[in-house]
């Protein structure tokens, strides 16, 4: 009766090694390598990128082990693996010179770094070697929050001249636009005016909602964002915002950066081995937004200073365009670019080419329409400090894709291009949490883990081995085979270990070998009832499956909880934790049944079997044990 | 090996009275202490800064404490972490200072009170990774302070992880009363809730009265503790409907006093498994699991106390009869229908 038939052992043997296989990883030797990574949004790194670093090491007659890309887009970076750390820092150098071309303004960033010796089949199979959290290899996590007032506050600005623009353009005579708290108030004389107001923008803006009101006898319409259309906002400026922190973190040179979303309004950004917060900090940190507007032409050019600045308009001193008086309509912002490259004009003088969004090009061209020959200014805003970027002539009437030139150098082109796309990144953001972790700490934080760890373990084992013998020999082999299992299974999933992970590993496998005592336990109880030991181990199997269900089922529901609601270093815990209540399913239960059976399931005339004292209160009634194990 | 050579039931049920009085006073005096002293949360939970300081030499508590009055902070928290060289600072949010520079301006702050200046050093670590950090040297160039860790949590992210961790408390235990209900009888879900709370809520008090920080790793191992109880006490209502189904002429308190000591040594056993784990971790862990396995130690001790003494006399006294138990004949279905 206990015998697996073949399939069973054949499933045990291959989740063993697959088990192992996916362990495998941690245990092979660093290699030094180098990774090849771009700050800049025009260079990209991609297979040509490969071509060209094989090609440069090739040139300098530097031996490669393997030379590949990993990841894609925006965190796409190229790794070449080296035998020595001699050839490494030669490559570095190396490639540094080849592949910039002007070194105080490099292309590319050459960062060492170090990997794991995994086999090319290994990793064609996904096998990689857990990763490690913050708070086990050092370094600064920050929590970054897209400030969304500021969010609101640019688009009912932009609401603001949109609404102003559309009815001025329809011929629609209204009595004064105001913006009242987060509203757009529009004053009307007569209620058929406010009417056709309301269909127009309607019309046009599906993001916008309208009331109506009356103050004495000015008749209002009341204009604000929906809050959805708010939320859509700061998502897609989270993720714009990914995509720019991504370029600017390659600067930094850090090995494996994590950029992520967190919620809805927040990102998440792990720079392993980075020390120096202040520094990294104003990198991220370097928010800014950008403006187009029109210049205001009732003030003579190079009177700015002195003259009177009109109401609806400002004056602005810093930047190379200053100074310069601007309207107060912000005619597109820096979230309608598209994208903005340096290029050359017809007359191959240096330009940079923007492209906006349909949005942004059909106010754009409103704008333009009414204004050849006049001036615009494009406009900076970092850290609440306006900066005046350019101040262009208009030529002509355009709309999504235009030009601009004056620049005095391709190099002044290119670093315009940037700062429009730098611009781009609309929605500033807000640190709300910030951590940062020595890599001395890191490595002790490592070692107390992986003690506690293995003394646990090891007192387990002792005990099990010494209460229930040979059975509790068993237990311990299922209960290393859990650790295996939850160990391939985190690196299957491409977990993160942290140091609440390790001890909710501990955790899992003190509380799995409950299973094991649970099963151990019955199968004494059904000897002390007198069975023989075959019907004894099937039904201690037996008995003691619907208890382990049960209370696993319990702990699975608490490990839910902590994985729904938990964050950092909960949800560390959380995924480990229920993970382990699997794995102990699995090798509780099945695989210490598996080898049970392949030890004792053959055998037809089982006389004892060695589950430790199996104490009879009846035959013990004079006092003495009977020993049967 | 056998440590339990049991002859009889033990009487379990005979002194529920008084195992309940003592349980229910010790809940009050945590009650007490959570009222009074309130728990000490750590600033995940209040937002603000800890820093972890290493210096060469035993610190000066004082001239550091001097040096942060200097910067605006009243009564800052200067504790020794550890050893003596390590320090751990404690800075609450301050309306007037944002909140993520705090760490640089303090830092230089204590630099400047060493008489060392703040210094920009790369280096490479032995992983070939790039480091740079903002290190404090002397004239003599010595590392006269170093900068070990730093947390900054703003105060929106702390009230959203208290709020999150109330959540999570209250869905384990809606989760476990429904599964309970649904796999046992509504009594035994209230009988091991209110058993497995009262743990939780010792667990607490004691993290009032000795004000322990209470940090998410704490809370992640009080909520396992809740799970881990739960599941103590599931075992011995299991065994209680076993029993009634095979013992048909014992009364309920004899079924319950048999389920126990039945189950007794299978309880001890595992629990002592577990707590060889946790006093592992309690020995090795350091300073970031200190607590955690603190937590853990006191909500298994009380575990095992309150799935013995107290689940089943709760259920006892909420009337369990052989009939809410037995009517179900198809337990299996019952399995698969809870399980999903």
């Amino acid at each position: 009766m206990n015998r697996y038939p073949l399939w069973k052992y054949i499933l045990i043997l291959v989740a063993v090694l697959v088990g192992l296989l996916y362990t495998a990883p941690n245990y092979f030797g660093d290699s030094p390598a180098l990774q090849v990574t771009t700050s800049k949004a025009t260079v990209k790194v991609n297979s040509d990128t490969v071509g060209k670093v094989a090609d440069a090491l090739k040139r300098e007659g530097i031996p490669a082990d393997v030379v590949n890309l990993e990841g894609a887009g925006d965190s796409a970076s190229v790794r070449a693996r080296f035998a020595t750390p001699d050839a490494q820092f030669k490559a570095k150098a190396a490639l540094e010179r080849d592949l910039n071309r002007d070194p105080t303004d490099p292309d590319y960033i050459v960062t060492v770094n170090l990997v794991k010796n995994t086999p090319a089949w290994m990793q064609a199979l996904h096998a990689k070697p857990l990763n490690l959290g913050l708070d086990l290899r050092g370094g600064v996590h920050f929590l970054l929050q897209v400030d969304a007032k500021a969010v609101q506050d640019t688009r009912i600005k932009s609401v603001l001249s949109s609404v102003r623009s559309e009815l001025r353009e329809k011929n629609i005579r209204h009595a004064g636009i105001d913006r009242v708290a987060n509203n757009v108030v529009v004053n009307f004389r007569d209620e058929a005016t406010r009417t056709q107001a309301h269909n127009v923008l309607a019309s046009q803006n599906a993001d916008l909602a309208f009331s109506d009101a009356a103050d004495g006898n000015d008749l209002k319409l009341i204009v604000t964002l929906k809050p959805e259309a708010l939320q859509r906002v700061v998502e897609e400026g989270v993720k714009q915002n990914i995509a720019a922190l991504g370029k600017r973190i390659n600067e930094l040179g850090v090995s494996e950066p994590v950029i992520q979303q967190q919620g809805r309004d927040r990102i998440v950004v792990q720079l392993p081995g980075v020390q120096d917060v202040a520094h990294a900090k104003d990198i991220i940190g370097r928010t800014a937004t950008l403006e187009f507007r029109v210049t205001d032409d009732t003030v003579t050019p190079g009177t700015e200073l002195s003259a009177a600045i009109p109401l609806n308009s400002e004056l602005f001193t810093e930047g190379p365009g200053a100074p310069v008086v601007v309207s107060k309509d912000v005619v597109a912002t820096g979230d309608s670019v598209i994208n903005a490259v340096a290029s050359f004009d017809q007359n191959q003088r240096p330009a940079v080419s923007i492209e906006l969004n349909s949005e942004g090009g059909r106010k754009m061209r409103a704008m333009t329409r009414e204004r050849v020959g006049k001036r615009m200014a494009t406009l900076l805003k970092e850290k609440g400090k306006y900066s005046v970027l350019q101040v262009a002539t208009i030529q002509s009437e355009f709309g999504s894709n235009f030009q601009t030139t004056g620049m005095a150098s391709p190099q002044a082109a290119a670093e315009l291009a940037l700062l429009l796309r730098a611009g781009a990144l609309s929605a500033p953001m807000e640190f709300v949490e910030e951590r940062v972790v020595g890599p001395q700490l890191g490595a002790e934080n490592i070692a107390k883990g992986l003690h506690s760890t293995l003394w646990g373990f090891v007192a387990i084992a002792i005990f099990m081995i010494i209460y229930y013998q040979l059975f509790g020999f068993f237990s311990v082999i299922a209960l290393a085979c859990n650790l295996l299992f939850l160990l391939a299974l985190l690196s299957m999933l491409g977990a993160t270990l942290t140091l609440p992970g390790i001890a909710a590993i501990a955790l899992a496998l003190g509380m799995a070998i409950d299973a094991n005592v649970l099963i151990n336990e019955r199968i004494r109880e059904e000897l002390r009832a007198g069975n023989t030991p075959q019907a004894a181990i099937s039904a201690g199997f037996s008995h003691a499956w619907a208890t382990i269900l049960d209370s696993n089922v319990t702990t699975l529901i608490v490990g839910l909880a902590l994985l729904v609601f938990g964050s950092g270093a909960v949800r560390g815990f959380a995924v480990v934790h229920c993970l382990g209540i699997l794995t102990s399913m699995f090798s509780a239960v099945f695989l210490s049944r598996g080898v049970v059976n392949l030890w004792y399931g053959r055998k037809k005339k089982l006389g004892k079997i060695a589950i430790g004292t199996v104490w009879n209160a009846n035959a013990a009634g004079a006092g003495t044990a009977v020993k049967k194990g | 090996m056998e440590f339990f050579k049991i002859k009889r039931d033990i009487p379990f049920m005979r002194h529920a009275l008084i195992f309940n009085v003592i349980s229910a006073l010790t809940f009050v005096a945590a009650v007490f202490f959570l009222v009074t002293k309130g728990l000490h949360f750590s600033v995940e939970f209040t937002g603000g800064t800890v820093m972890e300081l290493r210096y060469p030499h035993a610190a000066d508590q004082e001239k550091i404490r001097r040096s942060l009055e200097k910067l605006g902070y009243e009564q800052p928290e200067v504790v020794p972490f550890g050893t003596a060289q390590d320090i751990m600072l404690r800075l609450p949010v301050r309306k007037d200072v944002s909140g993520s520079g705090t760490s640089a301006t303090v830092f230089n702050a204590l630099c400047a009170a060493e008489s060392g200046a703040p210094k920009q050093v790369q280096q490479t670590t032995d992983k070939g990774e790039n480091v740079t950090r903002t290190s404090c040297v002397d004239a003599a160039g010595a590392e006269v302070v170093s900068l070990q860790r730093v947390e900054f949590v703003g105060p929106q992210v702390g009230d959203e992880l208290a709020q999150n961790g109330l959540n999570a408390l209250i869905m384990v235990v809606i989760g476990v009363m429904v599964y309970l209900a649904v796999r046992f009888e509504w009594k035994f879900a209230v009988a091991a809730i209110v058993a497995n709370l009262h743990d939780v809520v010792i667990i607490l008090g004691f993290f009032a009265f000795f004000q322990w920080e209470f940090s998410l790793t704490v809370l992640a191992a009080v909520l396992a503790v809740l799970g881990y109880s739960v599941n103590e006490s599931v075992v011995i209502f299991d065994r209680i409907r076993e029993t009634f189904r095979k013992e048909r002429k014992l009364s309920v308190t004899q079924v319950i006093d048999h389920a126990i000591t039945s189950t007794i040594s299978r309880t001890i056993i595992t629990h002592g498994c577990t707590e060889m784990m946790v006093l592992s971790m309690l020995f090795f862990g350091g300073q970031t699991l200190h607590y955690f396995a603190v937590a853990l130690t006191i909500g298994i001790l009380f575990g095992i106390y309150s799935s013995v003494f107290v689940a089943a006399a709760i259920a006892m006294w909420l009337g369990v009869k052989r009939e809410d138990l037995i009517k179900p004949v198809k337990p299996k279905d019952e399995t698969d229908g809870a399980v999903v």
